[in-house]
């Protein structure tokens, strides 16, 4: 007897999860951390078959198959909540008249700690869990910053792509939005109205009173086409003094007339900038996307500029429909000439769709 | 110098002293941004220039505002995975003591390119201990000031700690234990997520 708790307060430090078997299988002593999965109730004379469901190998139901597993990698589950999964070794011994077998939480590690409020003092000098434990928090604790860095890099690349369709002087968007737009819009195939802007004189205005003058009648007119339009609508400025405005829904052809002709009426508005009074005017062509079923976002856009050309060779200040006229679609890659041309005859064959009355 | 530290002394400004405090000392820094990213690597001046800035607007010693870091980095909530780390060094404040050593290695596990100061601890009898400190970074043992009173009170013990100065690129610590279980200190376990 001496020899066996000799070997026990051994095994006790350096294997805390150990159980020694008798002959039949009942355990006779057990590790001072294993004992902690009886959650305070007594082990002694419990059978180890009893406590433990062995998943693995197969077909251990008894103390003689218990055995033949000697050496082999084991794997147990306990009976009672909560069914904890451990791995262990068993190994035959004359000091119980049994066997000895040590056990493991393996990968149920973190659930056991938490099941069994096991300390640091529960597990042998030796065993590797403590670091296990510490690295599974530095790892989460490490791949949280990265995460984090992660969204706000995400956070960045919206914010700069949101810059990129801007136009920074205007604020509004420029022609990066409307390739992005325009296509997504013809797919969806619900209707909208493009309408083109030119403004008339604005290179007056930049030659005589510089660009500084320029830029606060860029942004003036920006102002008044925000005002005017709704907020889903899509303002942009696709070059020095050229407008595009999308109206995604917005197909009635009178309401656009009566926009066109609000914008052209305050755009005519003199703006007064520093000692001076900078006069312009605007041009405008709107194609409605219904009447080109054929057409893709660059044919649209030529529709809508034919119509800008109309206006503007019709004397300035003033909105044009692009023609519904079938032909219309293979004339719109030819010169701006004959573009204008065509618009003029559509015009007069078709009736003005009305400058300012 | 690694940006977790940069972003560690972010922090302890921030939690201790409010986010406005912390954009005064980035513009008396002349950082000419506001925050650090912890993955990334900055100069080393940038962080001097971070610490001179804090002493100066916060009124106190850069040794002051070096150990206060300390403090924080081992007490405040919003760190706490960094004192549930160094717990797991041992079960009791000498037994912490003695992991120190290995620090810098159980830093590199965590974050591979941390490098933290080489530490050695020498003991003179039961209670009486000296930490040398190896860093290039001045005032890197006054941060160890602030960790191990801190640390003391969350194990219980009860130390008295003396900064003996040092040469260049060492510091000496003097750690008197005066009882190892004058308090119940805080509860450590292993279970537990930092939140």
């Amino acid at each position: 007897m001496d020899v066996f708790d000799d070997i026990c307060g051994v095994m006790d430090v350096i294997c805390p999860m150990h159980v020694m078997l008798n002959s039949n299988g009942d355990i006779i002593h057990a590790g001072p951390t294993l004992a902690k999965l009886w959650q305070g109730e007594g082990y002694q004379n419990t059978r180890f078959l009893e406590m433990f469901e062995v998943l693995r190998p197969k077909a251990v139901t008894d103390m003689p198959s218990l055995l033949a597993t000697t050496g082999h990698k084991l794997h147990v589950r306990k009976r009672t909540d909560p069914k904890t999964t451990l791995k262990g070794v068993l190994m035959p011994s004359s000091v119980s008249g049994g066997a000895v077998v040590n056990l493991s939480f393996g990968i149920s590690i973190m659930d056991g700690v938490r099941d069994y409020a096991l300390t640091s003092t529960d597990f042998a000098a030796t065993d590797l869990t403590i670091e296990m434990l510490y690295l599974i928090e530095a790892k989460s604790a490490a791949m949280e910053a990265s995460r984090k860095l992660n969204l706000r890099l995400q956070g960045a690349m919206i914010a700069a792509e949101e810059q990129a369709f801007t136009d920074t002087l205007t604020g509004l968007k420029n022609r990066r939005a409307v390739d992005f737009i325009l296509p997504r819009l013809i797919e969806k195939g619900t209707g909208f109205a493009l309408m083109q802007m030119d403004l008339d004189y604005f290179k007056a205005v930049n030659d005589t009173h510089g660009h500084a003058a320029g830029d606060h009648v860029l942004q003036h007119v920006a102002r008044i086409m925000v005002e005017e339009t709704r907020d889903e609508d899509c303002v942009a400025r696709v070059g020095g003094d050229e407008f595009v405005l999308i109206f995604d829904g917005f197909t009635n052809r009178g309401a656009l007339a009566d926009l066109a002709r609000r914008l052209i009426q305050r755009i005519e508005v003199p703006v007064p900038f520093e000692a001076i009074v900078c006069n312009i005017s605007s041009s405008i062509g709107i194609a409605l996307s219904r009447n080109f079923p054929l057409l893709d976002d660059a044919g649209l856009m030529a529709a809508a500029d034919a119509a800008l050309y109309a206006s503007k060779r019709g004397g300035r200040a003033q909105f044009q429909f692009a023609s519904d006229l079938e032909n219309i679609a293979a004339s719109i890659t030819s010169s701006t000439e004959t573009l204008s041309e065509l618009s003029e005859d559509i015009s007069s064959r078709h009736g003005r769709s009305g400058p300012l009355s | 110098m690694h940006g977790l530290i940069n972003r560690a002394i972010q922090c302890f400004i921030r939690d201790s002293y409010g986010r406005e405090r912390w954009i005064e000392v980035t513009h008396l820094a002349d950082l000419g941004f506001t925050d650090f990213e912890v993955m990334l690597h900055y100069d080393d001046a940038v962080t001097e220039a971070v610490l001179k800035a804090a002493a100066r607007t916060l009124g106190v010693s850069r040794e002051t505002v070096l150990e206060d870091l300390g403090t924080y980095l081992v007490s405040h909530p919003n760190v706490e995975a960094l004192r549930r780390l160094l717990r797991f060094g041992g079960v009791s404040f000498v037994e912490f003591l003695h992991s120190l050593d290995e620090l810098p290695d159980r830093a590199r596990l965590a974050v591979d390119d941390l490098i933290l100061p080489q530490m050695e601890l020498h003991e003179f009898g039961v209670n009486n201990f000296s930490l040398t400190c190896h860093s290039p970074h001045k005032g890197f043992g006054h941060v160890m000031m602030g960790v191990l009173r801190t640390l003391a009170d969350d194990y219980g013990a009860l130390v008295f700690l003396e900064h003996l100065g040092g040469k260049p690129g060492i510091e000496v610590i003097e750690i008197t234990l005066i009882e190892t279980a004058f308090s119940a200190g805080r509860s450590f376990e292993l279970g537990a997520r930092a939140g």
